[in-house]
C-alpha cells in the first residue's frame, strides 16, 4: 500500500484488516495476495469490475468464505470466522443487495428476530414495538411497526436491515450495493444515515458502482482488479479519470496504437443507410433512463460503460426480455408493437446473453438441438421436425463457424466455452436476423476462440448484419465497433463516431461526472476529468450531489 | 406506486410516514385470508340454526365438538409444520398409533397410557425432523415414509389387527375421553397454548421466520435446524397424544382408524389462511377451519344422508378446492410471494 503512506503516520490503527489474502476456486483466483485495512469511523469505497475480487473479499471479512492463505485481523487480533454469525456476533454486520428479511413478518419482528425482549419467558409485545418505533425513528423510518414489512418501500425495507445491522453492537459494516433498488430521496437518507454511524466510530465498507455516490459518501477507497490490489487511498485524491482507468486497467499514457483483437481495423461506412434497429427513449425503472440507440445494417455499434451503467439491460429491453416503461423500437422503419423475445426474433432481431450457462445452452441437449431450438418452427410442418432440413442447417453453421464438436449428437456441456458460444450464435444466425446483439461475446473463452468469435462478428457486419456489441473488454469494444455509445447509470452520456472511437475518448466519457451536461462531449478529456473530482470532493456532512438529485 | 411506497423514509416529523399504507383492496384480501374461515363458518352457523331445528341442539351440538375434538389436534400440529413451510403426512398413522400404544399402556396405569404415546410420538417425530433439517431431505417424502412406517409398525404389533387393544373398564383413562366437556377442554387448553406458543414465544417467532425466508434466518443466526426439528417432534407428539385420547373415548386402540385423517388437518389448515408456502398463518384460523369442515360435515350428513358418505367426501373436496383456489386469488391480490 505504498500510495497511502503519507496518511500512515496520523492513521488510528484499523478495526478490520485483511493481509496477503490469496482465495482460489477450483484453481482460479479469485483474490491474489489482497491487503485492505478499515479504520474506525471512516467509509471506505471497495470498487472494482466484473471478477475484481470485490464480493469474494466482502465474504472473507465476514466468514463467508475462508482465506487459502493470508489473515483476517479484528480489533487487532487475528481472527477466523466460520460463518457470518461469528463475524456478527464479532461486531461485523452486512448489508446485503438483496434485503434480507423475513417480509411477511413484522417490521418489529424483523427487527428484533431472535433477541426479542421477554417478560416472564413470553416476547414483551408491547416493549419491542415501542423499542422498535425508536430505533427506527433515530433512521428517519416513521412506519408502523405492526406493519408486515412486505409492505414498506424497499428503501424503508433497507432501513430496517440497516437498524438491525447496527443494533448488534457493529464495529463495521459492510454494504453491498446498498443503493441499487432505492429512490434518490432515499439514497439521502441512507447517506445521513451513513455520516451518523461515522461519528459514533463505525466503519463501514461501501461497496458501489455508482461514482457519483462514492465521491458523495466515501472517505477512502481500494481499487481492486482480477482479484490483486491496485490502488488504496483518499477519494479525493483520485481523479475520476484516474479511477476509471485504474478499475479497467487501461492506463491512459499506455493506450496503444496497434490492437491485438482480431478486428478488421477497416471501419465498416454505412453512414447514408436507414438503420435496421432504432431504440428510442428506452426507460427501465432504476436501470435505464431514456436511451436511444440505432443500428444501421453492416454497422457495429458498441455499448461503452461501467459495470451497472445499463448496457446488458438495455440490449434486454431492446429484444423485450426486460419490461420497459417508456420507449420504441423500430425495426427496419416498423415499431415493434408486442415486445416479447419472441415477437423481437420474429422482426429479427436477436439477442446472444451475456450468461451463456444461465440464459444460453440447453446443457443436456446435442449441439443439434442447441443450434435448432428457435429454428425448429421454420424447420417443420404441421408440427414435425424435418430431420434432413434440421442436419443441413446445423452441418452448415458447424462449418461455417467452424465449431469443433466430435459430431452434432454430442452434448453441448462437454465443449468447450468458446464452442459453447459458437453453438449459440448458431442458434440465432440460423434464424437469419437483421439484428444481433452481443451481450459480451468473448467473456471467459480461450485466446484462440476470442480470436475466431471476433472475426466472426466482423465478416458478420460486413454481410450486412447489423450488430450491437457490448463488451467489458475496452479493446475489444474500441477495435470491434464502428460507433460507440457510452451508458453510465443507465443514461446515455456520449456518442463516440468515426475517429472518436478510441479508449482515451471512452475514458473520459465514463469520467464526466454529470450526465446530463456531458450528452454530446466526447473529447476533451481533462476539462471533464476535472469537473469530476471538484463535483464529487464534497465535505463530509454536506448534502451530496448525486445525479439522482437533480432530477 | 412508487412514490408512496418510498414515502415510508422521509427524515420528517414522525407520523409522516402514517399515511401510506398498502392499497385498500389488497388490505381487505389479507384480512379475507386471515378471517374468512371464521366469518363463513359464523355464517354457516346462523344459516343452519335458521333452517333447521335439529341442529342448534345440544345433542348435535355435544357431537360435532365431542366426537371430533381429539382429532382436531392433528390440525394443531400440523399449523406449526406448515408455517415453517414444511408438511407432516405422518399423523394420521402416529393417531392410530397413540390410540393402539395408549390402550396397550392403560393395562399397567393411566401414567403410562399417557407416558407411551408421548415418548414414542415424540421419538418418531425426533427422527422425521432430523432427516428434514440435517440430510434437507423433502418433508413430504420423510414424512410419507413416516407414515407408511407407522401404519407398518401398528399392523406389526396388533397382528394385522388381529390382535385388540381394550382400556379396561373402570381405568381413569377413560374418563379423559369421555363426555363432551372434558374433550373439549382438554383441546381448548392445548389450543391456548399453541396460540401462546406461536406468537409469543421465541420459538414461534422462528417458525414464522423460517417459514418467511430461510435464508434470512440463518444470516440473521436463528436456530433454523433445531426449529425445524422440533417442529416435528412436536406435531408428532401431538398426534400420538391425540390417538392416546381417542383411544380412550373409544375404549379400545382401533388398527384401522385415522386413513386420511393428515389430509383432513391440511385441509383445515389452509382453509385457517395458513399459507401452504409457509411463513404466515395462525392457531385462530385453524380453531375456524376444522370447527367449519367440522359443521359442514355434520349438515351433510344431516340433509345427504341418503346419499351416502361418499358425498360427503366429494362435497368435502369440492369446498377445499374452492378454499384453495380462493386463497390464491387473495395472495395475488396481496402480491405475496
Amino acid at each position: 500500500m505504498a500510495q497511502e503512506d503519507e496518511q500512515a503516520p496520523a492513521a488510528p490503527a484499523p478495526v478490520l484488516e485483511v493481509a496477503g489474502v490469496t482465495k482460489s476456486f477450483a484453481g482460479v483466483h479469485a483474490l491474489r495476495d489482497v491487503d485492505f485495512a478499515l479504520r474506525p469511523g471512516e467509509v471506505h469505497a471497495l470498487v472494482g469490475e466484473n471478477g475484481a475480487g470485490k464480493s469474494t473479499l466482502i465474504k472473507v471479512m465476514t466468514g463467508v468464505h475462508r482465506p487459502d492463505s493470508g489473515a483476517v485481523r479484528f480489533e487487532g487480533t487475528a481472527r477466523e470466522f466460520r460463518n457470518p454469525l461469528e463475524a456478527q456476533a464479532a461486531g461485523i454486520s452486512t448489508i446485503y443487495q438483496e434485503v434480507n428479511l423475513v417480509p411477511l413478518m413484522s417490521v418489529a419482528r424483523n427487527l428484533f428476530l431472535g433477541r426479542e425482549p421477554r417478560r416472564f419467558g413470553l416476547i414483551d409485545q408491547r416493549r419491542m414495538n415501542r423499542e422498535a418505533s425508536a430505533a427506527l425513528g433515530r433512521y428517519g423510518v416513521h412506519v408502523d411497526v405492526t406493519r408486515p414489512l412486505r409492505t414498506l418501500g424497499l428503501g424503508a425495507q433497507q432501513m430496517v436491515a440497516l437498524a438491525r445491522a447496527v443494533q448488534v453492537d457493529a464495529r463495521v459494516v459492510v454494504m453491498d450495493e446498498p443503493t441499487s433498488s432505492l429512490e434518490p430521496r432515499e439514497v439521502e437518507t441512507l447517506f445521513s444515515v451513513i455520516r451518523g454511524l461515522r461519528e459514533r466510530g463505525i466503519a463501514v465498507v461501501y461497496v458501489s458502482h455508482r461514482l457519483d455516490e462514492l465521491y458523495a459518501i466515501c472517505d477512502r477507497v481500494t481499487v481492486l482488479r482480477d482479484g490483486q490490489h491496485v490502488h488504496t487511498g483518499r477519494m479525493a485524491d483520485l481523479q475520476r479519470l484516474q479511477l476509471i482507468s485504474m478499475m479497467l486497467g487501461r492506463e491512459m499514457a499506455a493506450v496503444r496504437s496497434g490492437g491485438t483483437t482480431a478486428f478488421d481495423s477497416a471501419r465498416h461506412e454505412r453512414a447514408g443507410t436507414e438503420p435496421v434497429l432504432r431504440a428510442k427513449g428506452l426507460s427501465v425503472r432504476h436501470r435505464v433512463h431514456d436511451v436511444s440507440v440505432d443500428v444501421r445494417p453492416g454497422e457495429v455499434v458498441g455499448l461503452g460503460g461501467l459495470l451497472g451503467a445499463g448496457r446488458s439491460e438495455t440490449a434486454k429491453a431492446v429484444v423485450g426480455a426486460l419490461a420497459t416503461d417508456a420507449g420504441t423500437v423500430e425495426v427496419d422503419g416498423t415499431p415493434m408493437k408486442r415486445r416479447s423475445p419472441a415477437a423481437a426474433i420474429r422482426a429479427g432481431v436477436v439477442m446472444l446473453p451475456e450468461d451463456r450457462k444461465a440464459e444460453g445452452i440447453i446443457p443436456n441437449l446435442s449441439v443439434r438441438e442447441n443450434i435448432s431450438l428457435a429454428a425448429l418452427p421454420r424447420l417443420s410442418r404441421a408440427g414435425i421436425v424435418s430431420r434432413a432440413k434440421q442436419d443441413e442447417v446445423v452441418r452448415f453453421f458447424m462449418d461455417r463457424l467452424r465449431i469443433k464438436a466430435s459430431s452434432p449428437d454430442q452434448k453441448v456441456s462437454d465443449l468447450s466455452g468458446g464452442n459453447q458460444q459458437k453453438v449459440l450464435l448458431a442458434r440465432w444466425l440460423c434464424l437469419s436476423p437483421k439484428a444481433l446483439l452481443l451481450d459480451e461475446p468473448t467473456r471467459g473463452i480461450d485466446v484462440g476462440a476470442k480470436a475466431e468469435v471476433q472475426a466472426l462478428i466482423d465478416e458478420l457486419a460486413a454481410d450486412g448484419l447489423g450488430v450491437l456489441l457490448i463488451s467489458s473488454d475496452l479493446e475489444e469494444l474500441i477495435e470491434g465497433s464502428d460507433r460507440v455509445v457510452v451508458l453510465k447509470d443507465g443514461r446515455v452520456v456520449g456518442h463516440l463516431t468515426g475517429d472518436e472511437v478510441g479508449e482515451e475518448q471512452l475514458l473520459s466519457a465514463l469520467a464526466a461526472a454529470d450526465p446530463q451536461a456531458d450528452t454530446s462531449a466526447d473529447t476533451d478529456a481533462d476539462t471533464d476529468a476535472d469537473t469530476g473530482v471538484d463535483a464529487g470532493a464534497a465535505a463530509p456532512g454536506t448534502p451530496p450531489t448525486t445525479k439522482e438529485s437533480r432530477r | 406506486m412508487s412514490a408512496t411506497l418510498s414515502s415510508a423514509v422521509t427524515p420528517g416529523p414522525p407520523g409522516s410516514g402514517q399515511d401510506l399504507r398498502a392499497p385498500a383492496r389488497e388490505r381487505l384480501a389479507g384480512r379475507l385470508q386471515q378471517h374468512g374461515a371464521l366469518a363463513v363458518l359464523v355464517l354457516v352457523v346462523i344459516i343452519a340454526s335458521a333452517t333447521s331445528s335439529a341442529f342448534p341442539t345440544w345433542a348435535n351440538v355435544s357431537s360435532i365438538l365431542g366426537g371430533n375434538a381429539f382429532v382436531w389436534l392433528l390440525a394443531l400440529g400440523m399449523t406449526f409444520v406448515i408455517i415453517t413451510g414444511g408438511i407432516d403426512l405422518s399423523v394420521g398413522s402416529m393417531y392410530a398409533l397413540g390410540g393402539v400404544l395408549g390402550a396397550e399402556g392403560s393395562r399397567t396405569g393411566t401414567w403410562l397410557a399417557i407416558l407411551l404415546p408421548l415418548a414414542v410420538g415424540a421419538a418418531w417425530g425426533t427422527m422425521q425432523g432430523l432427516l428434514v433439517a440435517r440430510t434437507k431431505m423433502a418433508p413430504f417424502i420423510v414424512t410419507l415414509a413416516g407414515l407408511l412406517g407407522a401404519r407398518g409398525l401398528l399392523q406389526a404389533l396388533t397382528h394385522e389387527g388381529s390382535k385388540t387393544y381394550l382400556v379396561p373398564k373402570g381405568s381413569f383413562f377413560r374418563q379423559l375421553g369421555g363426555g363432551t366437556w372434558v374433550p373439549v377442554l382438554i383441546v381448548a387448553a392445548l389450543f391456548a397454548l399453541g396460540a401462546l406458543l406461536l406468537t409469543r414465544t421465541r420459538f414461534g417467532a422462528n417458525l414464522t421466520a423460517l417459514g418467511g425466508n430461510e435464508n434470512a434466518a440463518l444470516l440473521m443466526g436463528l436456530p433454523v435446524q433445531r426449529t425445524k426439528v422440533l417442529v416435528y417432534v412436536l406435531s408428532g407428539t401431538l398426534a400420538a397424544a391425540a390417538g392416546a385420547l381417542g383411544g380412550a373415548r373409544l375404549g379400545s386402540g382401533v388398527t384401522t382408524i385415522g386413513v386420511g385423517y393428515e389430509l383432513t388437518a391440511i385441509a383445515s389448515v389452509v382453509i385457517g389462511g395458513t399459507l401452504l408456502t409457509g411463513g404466515s398463518g395462525s392457531v385462530g384460523g385453524t380453531v375456524s377451519g376444522v370447527l367449519l369442515l367440522a359443521v359442514i360435515h355434520n349438515l351433510i350428513d344431516h340433509y345427504f344422508s341418503q346419499y351416502g358418505s361418499a358425498f360427503t367426501d366429494a362435497v368435502n373436496g369440492a369446498f377445499l378446492a374452492l378454499v384453495v383456489l380462493l386463497q390464491t386469488i387473495l395472495s395475488r391480490t396481496q402480491k405475496l410471494p
